[in-house]
């Protein structure tokens, strides 16, 4: 019987392959990986804030059992390892570059924010190294702290760094000024509103880890690290820090339990037990708890902002205007500077023709953990200002909230579109997404809803928001001329072995994402190779070319079109092979899923016919074509992809306990072509998950002292299965129109369309209570504040 | 130092412990069953959550020397010898219940739990409120709520295979 094989290529909903392993617990990360003679170490962490370190006494720690070393910062020093490096260099205002502080892998001299690497023991368990930092003597001198933008920027405030005046990073700036002031002498409307977009902390399940190793007879060093992007943090530590050349240094980022940014960057401990494990000639390893998580980790988002838009009288937006602050932490993280202002300030227009856009932002250092990119980084930022704007606008111009965005979204016919903020758009349908989520919605029935909850005592509310975020990061040359130093380009390689099967190279991380699945889906799609066979190494830079890694939605976009040209190259090297075969003119070789054919007749070879005899090259044209079926690209994209769509909240609020629960949550996301649909509707639903977290139960507390309130998952509300409900996913398409793909991205859409729809929901929610606007997250206790205010001020 | 004896996924085991070791420091470290993970230091996250006599238990959280004498059954355990899977993995992998893979076998040994608490069927509420001890950062539950009312049909005899997902 000759049963058809299930279809599995773009458009599929293939099960996982990576989730056999996931499933049974054979999943390898980083702290399952285990050496023999391995040492543990355990970092001293700074419990103040801001201090001096007038001594550190390592005598006692190193007399414990089980201690091979206590290092310093003073012994770094010694070995002249290098501080950590930022990736992106902004300028002000004025020209002159940010400014960028050392930033030591241990420090020395001062402590900046609670969690600061202040020393490190290594012992031979990880309860010894434990033991012995505790017995670490630091003798600190302990400064004001400027614990919050507020603080930071008040005239005399401590200086995080003593050479950075007023804890400015930078000034910086996007759009013309005089040219913004004309159109708001024009506006027959202005509507100004301050947000606060709170800080949040990424929390991954898999807490970090790290282990090296150095091998004595090579000279080799390895480290296994919990990163999003092996290849960078070989380059970074091994130009910049240890000054290791990266032919003698190998990065392995195994299976990562999550990333959402957080394992981006390149961290001190990475830098550490590499440089530990050379000096004691043993495997070092490290594994954070989750409380060294939560003041070590880079935090996200952190964010004080005035916009004020300018409107005529019909609601047409004229111009918009933007100031930020934005918190860099205590020092500068791998990626942060480009977060508030290129992932930020460009995506200011959003879905509307606005014509006039100026945004400038002050980047600030304080005495807290640094912040880099989170999940959607700088684009959810920018879509909550701009999504919370229109609704306040909508209110105070008497235009339906809905009709007003409507009547200011940019024309279908308009794409490819231009933004005054450098950004150009190839394709959207942001009426389209809109109106399928109205739809999906049931907007039109909301009232009806509203009035039956009311009965039950429950105030109800919907929110929309819709979004555009840009993603598939990025052209080389464009971020390169806005200060990257770093290419964003990426590799692929196709090697098809003899009998047929495929091993793909990919130099994109998987840390969730399923890529295991969707990318042997593109060679079934296009190659007719069964996902079965075919195997996708990734994480490796042993094994894999210089690739960027995954972030900025990037994978399928970039990396996925590095391997469509790959396959490319093979089918082209394959029909030559075919055309000698089935002796033919390569001219007339047509390739389909797996099939060389001779056009317009039924002579045909298979791929594992091709394979064969170019590792078998018995009867082959050695003088024209190389053996072997290998083929690696480089794809460097023409844009950035621009996702974008309409996200819908409904929620119910408790007036008893001023409790918030979400009772729909639709969303209709434009990610472009989509490969699996069971693995896309999994990242929005995950993405806008994390968005609700943050517009209903996270946020990032420090006292004025610069302690860290919410340092515990019992501090930090992460959301929970029933502080959920079922999350409704729909795609529109449009095509990306300059990837081989037409892909656009989907990994962050969810984390940034979805925080500005909750909270439109939660102030509609509280209509007859007079709440023009509310910081996230809307707490049960700032909603009952809210309604037991507005119920005595009734009373009054 | 302490000496403790357990049965793990049916294999007998006799370790020495300091007192302060943990059960998933025994079984990851000395056993080296990496399935079981740790993700926080609150016993919030439900990580590193096994059977302790059948019963889901957080081994962070559980000294080692108090697992003497019991029968402890880790994710490693569930699987049949010819590699057919549990309803329960069988479910989270048909409905996408997992991402990044780290919170899931907590996730799948607190499920069966759970499950086998109910004898009579969940409700969607019931199966959030009975994940209220782990947590995933990748999935949003909206896939794992489904996964576990498949699995439950299953494990109750209501089907003989899990229901195909939707998608």
């Amino acid at each position: 019987m000759n049963v058809a094989a299930p279809f599995e290529g773009i458009g599929a909903s293939v099960r996982r392959k990576e989730d056999y392993r996931f499933l049974q617990g054979r999943g390898a990360y980083t702290d399952d990986f285990n050496r023999q003679g391995q040492l543990h170490a355990w970092i001293l962490r700074s419990p103040h804030a801001h201090a001096r370190i007038r001594s550190v006494d390592t005598t006692a720690a190193a007399g414990m059992p089980g201690v091979v070393a206590v290092f310093t910062g003073a012994d770094m020093a010694r070995d002249n390892i290098g501080g950590l490096p930022c990736g992106w260099q902004i300028h002000n205002k004025d020209g002159s570059p940010m400014a960028e502080p050392p930033h030591p892998v241990i420090a020395h001299d001062k402590v900046r924010h609670v969690g600061d690497q202040v020393a490190v023991a290594i012992a031979a368990t990880r309860e010894q190294a434990r033991d012995a930092a505790e017995a670490i003597v630091v003798d600190y001198d302990v400064l004001p702290a400027a614990a919050t933008i507020d603080a930071a920027v008040k005239p005399g405030a401590p200086a995080v760094h003593d050479d950075v005046a007023g804890n400015l990073c930078y000034d910086w700036h996007i759009g013309d000024k005089a040219v913004m002031e004309a159109a708001f002498a024009q506006a027959a409307k202005v509507v100004s509103l301050d947000l606060v977009n709170n800080r949040l902390i990424p929390n991954a399940m898999e807490p970090r880890a790290a282990m090296g190793e150095f091998d004595r007879t090579s000279g080799d060093y390895t480290l296994h690290t919990t990163s999003q992007n092996p290849h960078v943090i070989r380059l970074l530590m091994g130009a910049n820090v240890l000054h290791i050349p990266e032919s003698k240094l190998r990065v392995v980022a195994p299976d990562v339990g999550g990333g959402f940014g957080s394992k981006i960057y390149h961290y001190a401990e990475e830098a550490i037990v590499t440089w530990a494990a050379g000096k004691l000639g043993k495997p070092v390893k490290w594994v954070a708890d989750r409380t060294e998580s939560f003041m070590s980790d880079a935090h996200g988002r952190d964010h004080v902002s005035n916009a004020q838009l300018a409107l005529d009288a019909n609601g047409k937006i004229l111009a918009l205007k933007v100031h930020t602050y934005a918190n860099m932490g205590a020092y500068l993280s791998t990626f942060a500077p480009c977060v508030p202002t290129y992932l930020y300030a460009t995506l200011l227009a959003g879905t509307y023709s606005t014509p006039v856009i100026y945004c400038e932002v002050k980047a600030i250092f304080t005495n807290t953990v640094p912040v880099d990119a989170y999940r959607g980084a700088g684009r959810p930022e920018a879509t909550f200002l701009l999504e919370r704007l229109m609704d306040v606008a909508a209110q105070e111009t008497g235009i339906d909230r809905v009709e007003l965005r409507r009547r200011n979204f940019i024309p279908n016919d308009a794409f490819p579109y231009q933004t005054p903020v450098a950004l150009q758009y190839d394709s959207g349908n942001y009426t389209a997404t809109l109106d399928q989520a109205l739809v999906a919605a049931d907007w039109a029935g909301f009232e009806a809803r509203r009035a039956e909850a009311a009965g039950r005592g429950k105030l109800r509310g919907i929110g929309c928001s819709t979004y555009v975020e840009a993603c598939g990061i990025a052209p080389s040359a464009v971020v390169g001329s806005l200060g990257a130093r770093a290419g964003l380009y990426e590799v692929g390689t196709i090697r098809v072995h003899p009998t047929g099967s495929v091993t793909v190279l990919t130099g994109s991380h998987s840390h969730g994402q399923g890529h295991e699945t969707t990318f042997a889906q593109l060679v079934a799609d296009k190659l007719g190779v069964p996902t079965a066979q075919v195997d996708i190494v990734h994480g490796d830079t042993a094994k894999v070319p210089f690739g960027m890694g995954t972030y900025g939605s990037r994978s399928l976009a970039v990396g996925g079109s590095a391997m469509m040209k790959a396959m490319d190259k093979i089918i082209a090297k394959g029909k030559r092979i075919a055309a000698h075969l089935m002796e033919a003119s390569v001219d007339d070789i047509e390739f389909e899923r797996g099939t060389f054919r001779v056009a317009g007749t039924d002579r045909t070879k298979a791929l594992v016919d091709i394979s064969v005899a170019a590792y078998v090259p018995h009867n082959y044209p050695i003088d024209e074509i190389e053996p072997g079926l290998e083929e690696t690209a480089f794809y460097d994209p023409k844009n950035f992809t621009y996702p974008g769509g309409c996200h819908i909240a409904e929620v119910e609020i408790c007036q008893e306990t001023g409790k918030v629960s979400m009772v729909n949550f639709t969303a209709v996301d434009d990610v472009g072509r989509v490969i699996n649909p069971m693995i896309v509707e999994g990242q929005v639903q995950g993405g806008i998950a994390q968005g609700i977290g943050q517009a209903l139960l996270e946020t990032c507390v420090y006292d004025a002292d610069g302690q860290l309130l919410s340092g515990s998952m019992m501090d930090y509300t992460m959301p929970r299965a029933d502080d959920l409900a079922p999350i409704s996913v729909a795609t529109h398409t449009t095509l990306c129109t300059h990837n081989p793909l037409g892909v656009k991205g989907c990994g962050e859409v969810g984390a940034i369309g979805s925080p500005p729809a909750v909270i439109n929901a939660v102030v509609d929610a509280l209509r007859d209570f007079n709440v023009r606007t509310l910081d996230m997250p809307a707490t049960p206790a700032k909603m009952w504040q809210i309604i037991n205010g507005g119920r005595r001020q009734a009373a009054e | 130092m302490p000496q403790v004896t357990l049965t793990v996924n049916g294999q007998a085991h006799t370790a020495e412990v300091e007192g302060r070791t943990l059960l998933v420091e025994l079984l990851r470290e000395t056993l080296r069953l990496t399935g079981t993970h740790v993700g926080c230091d609150t016993s919030q996250c439900g990580a590193c959550v096994v059977h302790i006599n059948g019963e889901s238990v957080k081994s962070c959280t559980t000294l080692a020397v108090m697992a003497n004498g019991a029968d402890v059954t880790t994710i490693e355990g569930l699987a049949k010898a010819d590699g057919t899977l549990h309803a329960m993995q069988e479910a989270f992998r048909e409905y996408h219940a997992l991402q990044c893979g780290f919170c899931t076998p907590g996730m799948v040994m607190s499920a069966i739990d759970l499950v086998q608490k109910h004898p009579d069927g969940l409700t969607e509420q019931q199966i959030r409120e009975g994940l209220e001890g782990n947590l995933c950062r990748c999935t949003g539950y909206h896939n794992i709520v489904k996964a576990i009312a498949a699995a439950a049909d299953v494990m109750h005899g209501k089907r003989s295979e899990i229901a195909r997902a939707a998608q």
